[in-house]
């Protein structure tokens, strides 16, 4: 279990420092997916098994896919396409992969393990956590749901089109519009046009 | 390890969310370890609540990004600097 943790640990610092290397932002994405596993597999290793089922599911699902679907949203057009066939070569995917794997391997060996002590002071199980998160945190709980609530109302408010923004776009000649739309935002480190404000 | 997460803020606005993401679980992680050390649930709370929070934040930073890339056309760092009115 001490080794798991370790190894999982090594692994979600390699990909956090590999991920701000990154130029290509979709690469950088990749790496901090198998850095948020490792760090879930960490969690599980510290004896909070709520927390790392949790850590899976919003982090590396919902958190992850907003990012994915920014990053679609942001080049559109021909260019893409060409940024696309590149970003599939293997280079750009075998280093997560193996990492990914093994991560893999460690899950693999933790379930095939007899349960035992963690190591790292106490298992900690989800009604434990249920019973302090809605006992004395009943206030922090309530504070959260706002705080969800005005997220979403500021995102929606955000990420409204402005009727007479949309109108603008869709008078103009498609190669206009494309190039418009589709910026490099995703491609880092690039310099700022010199035509921008 | 948490000093080497925590070095992050850089470059564009993608990679500064992200670094905002890894941050932020380092924090958790923070919580997370001592909660296990002293055997508590506290900590797990916490890191409930920072994920909740970071969940929130990230849709909105993400709705400024869309809205950013939509006014200044291709601008793709964090050149908008200029915060006019």
């Amino acid at each position: 279990m001490v080794l798991t943790f370790y190894v999982a640990a090594a692994i979600a610092v390699i990909c956090t420092g590999l991920m701000i290397t990154r130029l290509n932002a979709v690469h950088a994405l990749l790496y901090l997916v198998v850095s948020l596993l490792a760090l879930a597999t960490v969690f599980y290793t510290l004896g909070a098994p709520y927390v790392a089922v949790l850590e899976v599911i919003v982090y590396a699902g919902a958190i992850m896919v907003l990012f994915v679907f920014v990053m679609m949203m942001l080049n559109i057009g021909e260019r893409a396409a060409q940024m696309e066939r590149a970003w599939l070569d293997p280079k750009a995917w075998i280093g997560p992969g193996i990492l990914a794997a093994i991560l893999l391997a460690e899950l693999v060996y933790v379930l095939m393990a007899p349960a035992g002590p963690s190591g790292f002071g106490g298992e900690v199980g989800p009604k434990d956590v249920g019973m302090v998160l809605f006992g004395p945190y009943l206030l922090g709980v309530e504070l959260v749901s706002m705080l969800l609530l005005a997220g979403i109302v500021g995102a929606y408010h955000l990420g409204w089109n402005a009727p007479g923004e949309v109108e603008s776009l869709y008078a103009m000649e498609s190669s206009q519009q494309r190039a418009v739309i589709s910026g490099d935002l995703v491609r880092a480190g690039s310099d700022r046009p010199a035509d921008t404000p | 390890m948490l000093g080497l997460i925590g070095l992050l803020t850089r470059r564009n606005v993608m990679f500064t969310l992200m670094s905002l993401e890894v941050m932020l679980n380092a924090a958790g992680l923070a919580f997370i370890a001592a909660g296990a050390r002293w055997g508590q649930a506290d900590g797990q709370v916490m890191f409930l609540f920072i994920l909740a929070m970071a969940a929130a934040e990230v849709a909105v930073g993400l709705a400024l990004v869309l809205r950013l890339h939509r006014i200044y056309k291709s601008v793709n760092i964090d050149a908008a600097s200029t915060l006019k009115g």
